[in-house]
């Protein structure tokens, strides 16, 4: 298959190979994975607590989504990095994984209502996000938000179980 | 670490083993996964918490809103999680004592932690203007960007210790 011969040529990339050998560095990338992780988790779960009406009601909702969205970006990025770093020193193993698999699902279902929200659901923001109530279609996006992103980290902890 | 402390450690891990709280644990193993699931969740709660206040401590982040409803915004959130992360973290060890109590990483864990939590609560003073000791203006601000970034930096030790554990078991 295809894809099976790019994820061996991937695996046997010199930087995949060092990390699959070296002892200290992929426990230090996979540091660097959970410190970004909480931290992408944490600053969106701010965000979806105001979009649900239940903290920051005296934050402007749309003030509170810019100040916060180039700290979760900055936390993905890293924790995207981190996560192609540790997937290329064993991925053909990963790609097999059920949990892996899942959360991938889980981070496309996650960045698929992100989008939703940011194009259609954030509506009048300006407008209600001066006030203490919110629009279902926030609180839907905020709930789906919420959930799907602790699906992601009970996943990742399964990886953590069911590979080698 | 005295022979005396080492031969008490070993004692209190067989007693927690043989404990049925602690066989229950080991017998059901949806538990540890699905209680460390938690405890990451509640360090994404600490983490953010700490970030926004400790951010808008050093000047960075919502300097339009006095420091202390920042502070009186997050910090709830963040001693919550902290009872939710003693809460899981107790049920861990009591269902592999010898992975966490004998573990180096765990123990430098735990004494990060104390840290931090003297630090939170110095943060948590200086915010609500209740200054321990006397102290210049500039001097003041010095300090608190200071604490702030400990704060930040010992947060995210923790959270790599943490993740050490698994390394050192």
């Amino acid at each position: 298959m295809e894809l099976d011969r790019s994820l061996d040529w991937l695996q046997n990339t010199a930087i995949a190979r060092t990390i699959a050998e070296n002892e200290i560095l992929f426990p230090w990338i996979e540091s660097v994975h959970v410190l970004a992780i909480v931290l992408v988790i944490g600053t969106i779960s701010i965000v979806d607590l105001r979009l649900l009406g239940v903290a920051s009601l005296d934050r402007a909702a749309k003030h509170l989504l810019h100040e916060l969205l180039p700290y979760t970006w900055g936390a993905f990025v890293v924790a995207a990095v981190t996560g192609t770093l540790m997937f290329s020193s064993d991925a053909v193993h990963y790609a097999q994984n059920f949990y892996f698999r899942g959360k991938l699902v889980l981070l496309a279902l996650a960045g698929i209502n992100m989008a939703v929200f940011h194009l259609v659901g954030v509506g009048d923001i300006d407008r209600w996000g001066a006030t203490r109530t919110t629009p279902a279609a926030a609180k839907a996006a905020a709930t789906v938000s919420l959930l799907t992103w602790i699906a992601v980290v009970a996943f990742g902890r399964g990886i953590g179980f069911t590979m080698h | 670490m005295g022979p005396s402390f080492a031969h008490s450690l070993d004692t209190l891990c067989k007693w927690l083993e043989q404990t049925s709280l602690s066989q229950a644990i080991q017998v059901n193993n949806w538990v540890v996964p699905t209680v460390q699931t938690v405890h990451i969740l509640a360090i994404a709660v600490v983490a953010s918490s700490a970030l926004m206040i400790d951010l808008r401590l050093i000047g960075v982040l919502g300097t339009e809103q006095p420091l202390k409803v920042i502070s009186a915004r997050f910090s709830p959130f963040l001693w919550c999680a902290l009872l939710v992360l003693m809460a899981t973290g107790a049920i861990m060890i009591v269902g592999e004592p010898p992975r966490s109590l004998k573990n180096p990483a765990f123990q430098l864990k735990m004494s990060l932690l104390l840290l931090a939590l003297a630090v939170t609560g110095i943060l948590e003073l200086l915010a609500r203007s209740k200054m321990p000791f006397r102290m210049s203006p500039s001097g003041q601000r010095t300090a608190t960007i200071a604490i702030a970034a400990v704060s930040l930096l010992l947060w995210s030790l923790i959270i790599f210790a943490g993740r050490w554990i698994a390394y050192y078991a």
